[in-house]
């Protein structure tokens, strides 16, 4: 067993004596440096979260954003080197439009997953290229198919899932994710308990601001991959804020967040 | 860089109408009549025709005449108009027999492609939806008027229409191909939404022995075939049996 990667490492078309490609998993550490994305499939549609930390003060408020549309049924939130996740969109976004193109009506969310997986790994095998340093969460909802939720990460492989976490704390997110019973609840009520997650991972002293990215794509959306409503957003945040909030255990605790909303 | 996998097969436009016929130097192609050559040698195979398809609850029936003819000459009296394009969806061709079999020919390989892929059924809209591609692009050099039909376990039976020139659309009942004008008034009268799968093949078997009767260009035996959840039962009305309607 080579603990020591030594020169097995260098590309991507070499493997280790122990028959690991050290490329591989090199990318997929890129993917756990960077904050927290959850996706969870419930009754009737899928909810994305993201963490999306604000490294400056002057960075305009809904810049980088980190959820993207695939198409209107699609949508795809990432974790990673940013960079690449944007390509990756771009060429989940072509997938879908030569599919509708061709076939005339909208990609099922299986395929998708399946064909932007095939390019991922695609770029696994040879020495020219990196392996792509991110992983992405796709989410959709027909009236058919009902939600769909899968997840690529940079090796190629995608799974179908009830719910997921990627980036930095994604054990912590899973734990949380598990306690959920998805499988009973509506949009509305879930787009609250991934708020709730999202500010329970968030490591106060670490990193200190961040901005909450949620969407959905549903019955509640009529099918369409949307940010939620401004309104439905600060609700979902007050909760989360409310059920993280210390300071009833210790009423002369400050509260952490400086939200005012505890009397 | 690796690129996406072809999702669609590259045609060149190799399937012009395949009947360029060598002519002698000394016969005109113009629609002239020469006691020395006949007619047919001068003219393209047409399916002359008459198709029909009907949506009822749980599946369609399809249903075809059986005459190919070149100018006058019958080429094939025994014709099946009704082309397996996958399990359970079928289409009927009118126009060009070699157009429409090359078309057929292509999208039976997409299809078939495009349902490995998935691993599911293929959608009838889907197979209509190449057909569309494929006849739209084409339009200068093809001629071809399809109705795609068949049962896809999302939305039952459908039937979409792809007439000359490459417009797609669903209709409940459709009617192609020359002999298609003389029954849009028995069709328009008699159609009723929600008839049972007898009343349709009657329908479909009555509606093309009219047709049948009155353009020259359609004849032979009447082929029907049903499409549902539990499959493709085919049949076929030879001449005697044919639904008789004029007593002169």
């Amino acid at each position: 067993i080579s603990l020591l990667p030594l020169q097995y490492d260098l590309s991507a078309s070499t493997f280790s004596p122990d028959g690991r490609v050290f490329q591989v998993e090199y990318a997929m550490k890129a993917v756990e440096n960077s904050s927290t994305a959850i996706g969870i499939r419930c009754k009737d549609g899928v909810v994305f979260g993201v963490e999306k930390l604000v490294l400056s003060k002057l960075y305009e408020e809904g810049s980088n954003k980190r959820i993207f549309n695939i198409d209107r049924h699609v949508g795809m939130a990432v974790a990673g080197l940013l960079a690449d996740a944007r390509s990756l969109s771009e060429v989940s976004r072509e997938e879908a439009s030569n599919f509708r193109s061709n076939y005339g009506h909208d990609i099922p969310l299986k395929h998708l997953a399946d064909r932007v997986a095939m390019y991922v790994h695609a770029y696994t095998l040879y020495s020219a290229v990196r392996p792509f340093g991110c992983s992405f969460i796709l989410g959709s909802y027909d009236e058919d198919d009902g939600p769909q939720l899968y997840m690529v990460d940079p090796s190629g492989i995608s799974h179908g899932y009830w719910g997921c976490a990627i980036g930095k704390a994604k054990q912590a997110a899973k734990t949380e994710i598990e306690k959920l019973q998805m499988k009973e609840m509506t949009c509305r009520e879930l787009v609250k308990e991934v708020a709730k997650i999202i500010y329970i991972v968030h490591d106060e002293v670490k990193d200190k601001a961040f901005e909450l990215e949620l969407s959905w794509v549903g019955e509640v959306t009529k099918g369409r991959h949307e940010l939620v409503p401004k309104d439905i957003k600060e609700e979902a945040e007050k909760y989360a804020k409310v059920s993280n909030c210390p300071s009833d255990e210790n009423l002369d605790k400050v509260c952490p967040s400086s939200c005012y909303i505890c009397p | 860089m690796c690129g996406l996998l072809p999702g669609v097969l590259q045609l060149r436009s190799s399937f012009k109408m395949a009947a360029a016929l060598q002519f002698p130097a000394n016969v005109s192609t113009l629609n002239t009549y020469n006691d020395l050559y006949p007619d047919w040698t001068q003219r393209e195979v047409s399916t002359g025709t008459t198709i029909m398809a009907v949506e009822f609850e749980g599946g369609v029936v399809i249903g075809a005449d059986s005459r190919t003819t070149t100018g006058a000459y019958i080429a094939n009296r025994v014709t099946d108009k009704l082309t397996p394009i996958h399990e359970r969806i079928f289409c009927c061709r009118s126009g060009s027999a070699a157009d429409t079999q090359a078309i057929a020919d292509a999208v039976t390989y997409q299809l078939g492609f495009h349902s490995i892929e998935l691993d599911e059924a293929p959608l009838v809209q889907t197979a209509a939806s190449l057909f569309r591609e494929m006849c739209y692009r084409y339009r200068e050099e093809l001629m071809a008027g399809i109705i795609v039909a068949g049962w896809d376990p999302r939305r039952g039976g459908q039937v979409y229409t792809v007439p000359v020139g490459g417009m797609m659309t669903r209709q409940p009942v459709s009617v192609g191909g020359s002999g298609s004008s003389y029954i849009y008034g028995y069709v328009d009268s008699n159609y009723r939404a929600g008839m049972s799968k007898e009343e349709c093949l009657k329908f479909t078997a009555e509606a093309l022995a009219l047709a049948m009767e009155r353009d020259g260009s359609s004849g032979g035996v009447v082929r029907l075939a049903v499409i549902s959840e539990q499959g493709v039962e085919r049949q076929a009305i030879l001449g005697n049996q044919l639904p008789k309607f004029s007593t002169v």
